[in-house]
């Protein structure tokens, strides 16, 4: 019993989505378990985000459904949905004047009510997040004055401190510096570890391979592939979904799949 | 942070305090300031300069208060809820809709009563918000600052047309609102601050509750959303509230520009982001904002009363231009 609720933890089923009465997902049913760490990668336009944004409730499925733990997070209060399930989107705003803190504590949102104003617990979550995440040393100032890096740890201490089970991201390292890039997913890594379960989507294949456990590859709107880094970081799967021709070897230190583009003969 | 957040508070506590005692002090008799103080404490009926603070400058220096709160509340919950730092309620069209609205009942219709001013003024507001919002939504890329904004002068010129409209079929009407359609605090009377007294506390009410989610939601719709706030529920209680306000407003001091443009910047300015500080912060400010502006409506040019909209407008034009500049 414990077994199957933990495989039926966060599943799309039968999903048909998309936006402007366009239809981007054509039939996507896809199962998460507690405390995976899954990558969504292929390439433009094959409907990652849309994917994300339809398992966070961000876009309502024109068919088919999103259940967390058994009941559809379309039909429950969004305020519930949101205790258990946080969202990182592509470009958040960095409002003016919102100082780190400030920020970190809009992810204590969900938990609070008009009654219910801000509770020790809350701190206690923020101070928690912001230790998680580094950011404590700059608590008092303002984001939009910090550098990339340090703003996207502000983001990702937002969404701990919303204290969820499943953390969805939509593209976290985008326009970030490659040293940057791997704190980040460092970071989303030592998150998982700590029993959380994390859906990423990511542009960077080695980023992908190197640091989740799971990889689903999409094209068009459909599942292309499921399965381990080394599963789906093969050549043909690499040249059929992307149109990419690549070679593929494994990093000698972690024996994790890097895909090494081809340059001079592309043609 | 408790008490950084709270100096703003007391300063502006202390300057509308201030500014109020300065406006039931100055006038064509002017009244020391213990005067004025004494005509609370140890109210003398036989006392005429008591008589004239309580019965003629309390009313006016309560409705500067209480329409200058108002706007600024109305500006803060409009900026927040359409994330554009150029909203307020006349730029939107609001005031020109609401006034145009009183214009019809008062003048058309023949409604002369204070009842029904209010929800006068707050439907025309409302309609003329959503005809905006409309416009500016159909317009390529959504209701971004730059078509709310466009969209709110067409709609408040074409709305000034209408009001040319009204003034020529009914000119004898028409001539008693002139002054009034400028904005002024002059010969508001206590049974209109009554009636619109209702208005002002439920949009203040809102606003306040609202607070919390505004903050949320300058971080975008979807982060918004992920925290799991209802964004269409809040934009629609969030034009209540404006609505409710901005018509509260009108109905005591006819179309008053720029406080709710400039107030919630100045806000922002001294407090931060945190709507929760924002909101009231903006109701001291604009109290205080209008209440200055009407002292120097009554004494610049005394003993001729100056429009306390048309002093507004030369405060908010440069201020506007300021703003334009420096801050978008």
């Amino acid at each position: 019993m414990a077994q199957s609720d933990s495989a039926e933890f966060f599943a799309a089923r039968g999903l048909f989505s998309g936006y402007n009465g366009k239809q981007v997902l054509h039939g996507i049913d896809l199962t998460v378990g507690r405390g995976e760490f899954v990558a969504l990668i292929g390439p433009n336009g094959c409907g990652k985000s849309t994917l994300l944004k339809t398992m966070a409730r961000v876009l309502v499925p024109q068919a088919g459904d999103v259940q967390l733990r058994g009941a559809s997070i379309h039909q429950t209060a969004s305020k519930d949905v949101a205790k258990s399930l946080a969202l990182l989107p592509q470009s958040p705003i960095t409002p003016d004047a919102l100082t780190v803190r400030e920020l970190v504590a809009q992810g204590r949102f969900p938990h609070q009510s008009l009654l219910r104003q801000w509770t020790s617990a809350d701190a206690t979550a923020v101070d928690r997040a912001m230790q998680a995440t580094a950011v404590t040393e700059f608590a008092d100032r303002v984001v939009s004055t910090l550098s990339g890096g340090q703003r996207q740890r502000c983001w990702i201490a937002m969404t701990l401190a919303q204290d969820t089970d499943l953390i969805l991201l939509d593209e976290p390292t985008t326009y970030l510096d490659l040293k940057v890039q791997i704190d980040v997913m460092t970071l989303l890594s030592r998150i998982v570890a700590q029993g959380r379960t994390l859906i990423v989507v990511l542009h960077e294949l080695n980023l992908a391979a190197a640091f989740a456990d799971r990889i689903v590859m999409m094209r068009d709107g459909r599942i292309v592939k499921d399965g381990t880094a080394i599963e789906c970081m093969t050549a043909e799967l690499l040249k059929s979904v992307f149109d990419l021709n690549a070679r593929v070897i494994a990093d000698p230190e972690t024996g994790r799949p890097v895909c090494i583009p081809l340059t001079r003969d592309a043609a | 942070m408790r008490v950084a957040k709270s100096v703003p508070f007391g300063i502006a506590a202390a300057a509308l305090l201030l500014a109020v005692v300065t406006h039931m002090a100055v006038g064509a008799r002017p009244v020391s300031f213990a005067e004025v103080l004494r005509a609370f404490t140890e109210f003398d009926p036989s006392v005429i300069e008591h008589q004239v603070v309580r019965a003629l400058r309390l009313p006016r220096a309560l409705i500067a208060i209480f329409a200058g709160a108002a706007l600024g509340l109305a500006g803060a919950v409009v900026q927040g809820v359409t994330r554009n730092p150029l909203a307020d309620p006349g730029i939107l069209g609001l005031l020109h809709g609401g006034a145009l609205a009183v214009v019809i009942g008062i003048g058309v219709l023949g409604l002369a009563e204070p009842t029904w001013i209010p929800a006068f003024a707050a439907a025309g507001a409302l309609a003329s918000g959503v005809i905006v919002w409309g416009i500016s939504r159909a317009a390529p890329g959504g209701a971004t600052p730059m078509t709310l904004i466009l969209s709110g002068a067409a709609v408040t010129a074409f709305l000034a047309a209408l009001m040319m409209i009204a003034n020529l079929l009914n000119e004898t009407a028409f001539q008693s609102l002139r002054i009034w359609l400028t904005g002024t605090l002059s010969g508001s009377t206590l049974t209109q601050f009554y009636w619109a007294l209702p208005w002002g506390v439920l949009g203040a009410g809102l606003s306040l509750m609202l607070a919390r989610q505004i903050t949320a939601l300058a971080i975008g719709d979807d982060a918004a959303l992920g925290l799991g706030i209802n964004i269409a529920k809040l934009r629609l209680l969030g034009l209540l509230a404006v609505v409710l306000l901005t018509g509260a407003a009108i109905a005591v001091a006819g179309p008053l520009g720029f406080v709710g443009l400039v107030v919630p910047h100045v806000a922002r300015m001294l407090i931060g982001a945190d709507y929760r500080y924002v909101v009231p912060l903006s109701a001291l400010l604009g109290a205080l904002l209008l209440v200055v502006a009407d002292i120097a409506a009554r004494t610049l040019l005394a003993p001729t009363e100056i429009s306390t909209g048309i002093i507004l407008a030369i405060i908010g034009g440069p201020v506007f231009v300021w703003l334009v500049r420096a801050r978008l």
